[in-house]
């Protein structure tokens, strides 16, 4: 008698055809030349990054394109001892939920160039881009954030004063009318 | 995220492949797992139900009773195909790159049915009773598809 069989190998794998969309296709046209460009809300003033076109909170389409610098502050991160199949990262290694300076929505990316340790929330970070000889239509263009050696950001009171020019964004539309 | 080709017109939606995976292991038990084994070996297994009814591919518990199956039975590698359904056209994660057929296949000697491919040729020669047998894959390790397909016998 020869070997048991206990265990077998069943990967599942979707191949998708996957759309951009005219929002994103914009924002990954300015990735494509090493820029980040976020979308306005015509509602709240806030800035959506990576835009989908539509603001989350009105639903109303959102044209106004918005240059955003490459800097950002972390909101809030996790270190991942696992490795994650098919990922080319060794861990551990620091995900992170980023906010780019002048918006208003995390984005999920990666934090080096320190100690995983010495990562901290409200930490400030700068986009370290790849070569540009490698950058396409991805945000992959973005090898990783790494601090800055700013004093760190209280978000709390960064959360507050964004809120607070949403609010005055809107009292301005509205007084304008 | 994705990977676009060369520059796309100004004015056109990004495209690009998006493949999600999941790379499942998955544990077979011990039935399974001695189903499998056969198969590796070149030899289709059944498993003896509560009421004297062959199952396979075999069950741990018999479908209609739920008592624990334990005794295995071997059986040849001739079959009848009792449905099918013919796929003109394989998609490309099809093993069999040409027309073929999806089966319910009864394995002689079982009083259930393994799906399988039968490979017929052609949708005329499909017939709901005709007789098929095994056709074995060159290499073997111990999974369903170690039987490449069925063929008319």
């Amino acid at each position: 008698m020869s070997e048991k069989i206990e265990m077998i190998e069943c990967p599942v794998t979707l191949s998708y055809n996957f759309s951009a969309g005219a929002a994103p296709t914009r924002f990954l046209r300015g990735m494509k030349d090493g820029r980040l460009t976020g979308q306005r809300s015509p509602l709240t003033g806030k800035v959506i990054v990576p835009p989908r076109g539509a603001c989350p909170e009105s639903g109303l389409p959102t044209s106004e394109e918005v240059a955003l610098p490459d800097t950002a502050t972390v909101i809030t991160f996790t270190i991942v001892y696992l490795p994650i199949p098919t990922s080319k990262l060794d861990p551990p290694f620091v995900v992170a939920k980023l906010v780019l300076d002048n918006s208003d929505q995390t984005f999920i990316l990666l934090v080096s160039g320190c100690a995983n340790e010495d990562v901290k929330i409200g930490m400030r970070v700068k986009a370290v881009w790849k070569d540009q000889s490698e950058w396409d239509y991805s945000m992959d263009n973005i090898a990783y954030f790494e601090p800055t050696g700013e004093p760190p950001v209280d978000i709390e009171a960064l959360k507050t004063r964004r809120l607070a020019e949403a609010r005055q964004y809107i009292e301005k539309k509205a007084g304008s009318k | 995220m994705t990977q676009a080709g060369s520059a796309p017109a100004p004015d056109t939606v990004l495209r690009a492949g998006f493949d999600v995976g999941f790379t499942y292991t998955r544990m077979v038990g011990p039935v399974i797992g001695e189903f499998l084994a056969g198969l590796r070996d070149g030899q289709i297994k059944g498993i003896k139900g509560s009421q004297g009814r062959v199952i396979c591919p075999p069950t741990e518990y018999d479908p209609q009773t739920a008592e624990e199956c334990t005794e295995f039975v071997n059986l040849p590698e001739t079959g009848t195909v009792e449905t099918f359904n013919w796929v003109q056209q394989p998609r490309a994660k099809h093993l069999l790159q040409k027309p073929f057929a999806w089966a319910l296949i009864r394995i002689d000697g079982a009083d259930t049915s393994l799906l399988h491919m039968v490979d017929a040729g052609n949708e005329a020669k499909m017939k709901r009773g005709m007789k098929v047998k095994v056709r074995w894959a060159a290499e073997r390790r111990g999974f369903i598809t170690d039987i490449a397909c069925f063929e008319p016998a």
